[in-house]
């Protein structure tokens, strides 16, 4: 009475998985495995392996959840990376002059803004070719590469608004000051009102990171080998003991807690101070 | 009508020259037809009441209102001109507003050094010496590293008086300067300004400041409802003031 071939099963109910004809350890088991509540164990642990209590299990495989968790900051710090690039470049281009830039600059914004982050990660996934040819040299584009182009996208739209309302909330006496000193307009923008603008556009910033960090694990939907791809195989190979849900899932929340908080912290810390000044 | 070029003119021409300058926002008309002359050297001050487009029309000499209608030349250079280099103006034309808008983020120094350096290109080390005298000259010798922040409101306009004298401009607007300010620091920033009246500056204020205006004035203009109802020497516009409007807000105000 196991497999998705049981009648009365829902196996549209199943995650969705990439498919990776390579993949050794499959994250589908464990969950299947788990949804059914079998406890049918692999041919690898009746060989002779005896049960560990959890923690132990925890423990064994921690140094791998671990670069699974690496993967997941990597990813996260990569987006946030061209995010902000991307996004500076977009915010700057809806306070252009010309009309027609602005208003694509403002279409594309709302669009990234107001989609789905998953759906936007799909999207790349299956958009984004697994190499790409540059001057006949082959790059390849493993999985977390594309999944960081597709985090990158929710990152730029959110920046480009940081930036539009940051710049939009310095008195607009400033410029008038620093155009009757004859600076361009790129240079009152650069030298007089971005600098400005840092202080007020850090907290928001480091809470758009904040929300990619913990969003990263959706990676794992898309079969990029993360902390949540791994703590699911991590779990199959231990039997899919359900005793074992906890500690390991635990595991991870504890990762991304204590990674997440002490950003939240910070930034709120920097609010106040800011606003006090 | 083709104007007269840039390189025509000569210094015996008038320096600021306004003919019938027309400024609409939306069906508000602000500046309903000025015309008025500033030679160089010469300090004149523009008064009225409050709402009369005083600010509007100093706002129009260095282009940062566009006028709807009228001719506006600096130094032969035709400011209504579609084809402004606002810039190549702007560096022959200083401005000091009412709230100082100084650069909060750079330190007093910096901020009368940015515009020599980043728009003129000139060597920092040169800059940093004329920006030090600047500072020397309107008496905040020793608050070069401060920040806006730090300073009070006369302070503040000082640099910003010295910030916009480090580009070497060939004449002075001056906004309202000392409406924000203390009535004990109004003074401080009035003997900058006369200084530099005195070592010919041409200088032209919107200003509330009927003594100073009397004092320090070549030519006085009365503003009301977008018009000019009365101008003069000092001499004659106190004493003996045609228009009623005229009469009347001088008796308000002095």
């Amino acid at each position: 009475m196991s497999g998705p071939d049981r009648p009365g099963g829902l196996p549209v109910l199943l995650p969705f998985v990439a498919p990776r004809s390579e993949a050794r350890l499959r994250p589908a088991h464990a969950w299947l495995l788990c949804g059914l509540g079998t406890v049918a164990l692999p041919a690898w642990a009746q060989a002779g392996t005896a049960s560990l209590p959890p923690l132990e299990v925890v423990l064994k495989w921690a140094p791998l959840l671990l670069t699974g968790f690496a993967f997941n900051v990597a990813i996260s710090l990569m987006a946030m990376l061209l995010g902000t690039l991307a996004g500076t470049g977009l915010g700057l281009a809806m306070l252009a002059e010309g009309a027609v830039l602005r208003r694509v600059a403002w279409a594309v914004t709302q669009v990234f803004r107001n989609v789905p982050w998953l759906v936007l990660l799909f999207f790349v996934m299956f958009l984004v070719p697994f190499q790409v040819t540059v001057f006949g040299l082959r790059v390849p584009l493993p999985d977390w590469v594309k999944a960081t182009f597709g985090f990158s996208l929710p990152v730029m739209a959110n920046v480009a608004e940081i930036v539009r309302g940051a710049v939009r909330s310095v008195p607009t006496t400033q410029w008038e000051a620093a155009e009757s000193l004859a600076f361009t307009r790129r240079q009152i923008l650069w030298r007089i009102i971005l600098p400005q603008c840092a202080k007020r556009m850090l907290p928001p910033w480091m809470n758009v990171y904040a929300l990619i960090a913990m969003a990263t694990v959706q990676a794992s939907i898309v079969g990029v080998t993360e902390m949540l791809t791994l703590t699911a195989q991590v779990h199959a190979a231990e039997g899919g003991r359900p005793e074992l849900f906890a500690p390991l899932y635990g595991f991870a929340l504890l990762c991304f807690f204590l990674y997440c908080y002490p950003i939240d912290r910070l930034t709120a810390r920097l609010e106040r101070r800011f606003e006090t000044r | 009508m083709a104007g007269p070029r840039p390189e025509d003119w000569s210094p015996d021409q008038p320096i600021v020259q306004l003919i019938d300058v027309h400024k609409s926002f939306g069906s508000f008309e602000v500046l309903k037809g000025i015309s008025f002359d500033v030679r160089k050297g010469e300090v004149v001050c523009i008064i009225g009441p409050s709402g009369s487009g005083k600010s509007t029309l100093i706002r129009c000499i260095n282009a940062l209102v566009p006028v709807t209608a009228g001719t506006i030349r600096v130094e032969g250079i035709e400011v209504a001109d579609p084809k402004l280099d606002k810039l190549a103006l702007r560096r022959k034309v200083g401005m000091v507003f009412q709230q100082y808008n100084l650069f909060p983020h750079k330190t007093a120094l910096a901020n009368v050094m940015m515009a020599p350096i980043h728009v003129l290109g000139q060597d920092r080390r040169e800059v940093e010496v004329r920006a030090r005298a600047l500072l020397a000259k309107v008496r905040l010798a020793g608050k070069e590293d401060a920040y806006p922040g730090e300073l009070s409101g006369g302070q503040q306009q000082r640099v910003a008086i010295a910030r916009s004298l480090a580009m070497r401009p060939d004449v002075m607007l001056f906004d309202e300067v000392t409406a924000a300010l203390d009535p004990e620091t109004v003074k401080e920033v009035l003997v900058t300004i006369r200084e530099l009246a005195e070592e010919g500056m041409t200088c032209l204020l919107v200003t509330h400041e009927m003594n100073f205006a009397r004092d320090v004035a070549d030519h006085i203009y009365f503003t009301d409802r977008g018009v000019i109802v009365e101008h003069g020497p000092p001499a004659t516009f106190f004493a003996s003031a045609q228009d009623e409007r005229t009469r009347r807000f001088l008796s308000q105000v002095l």
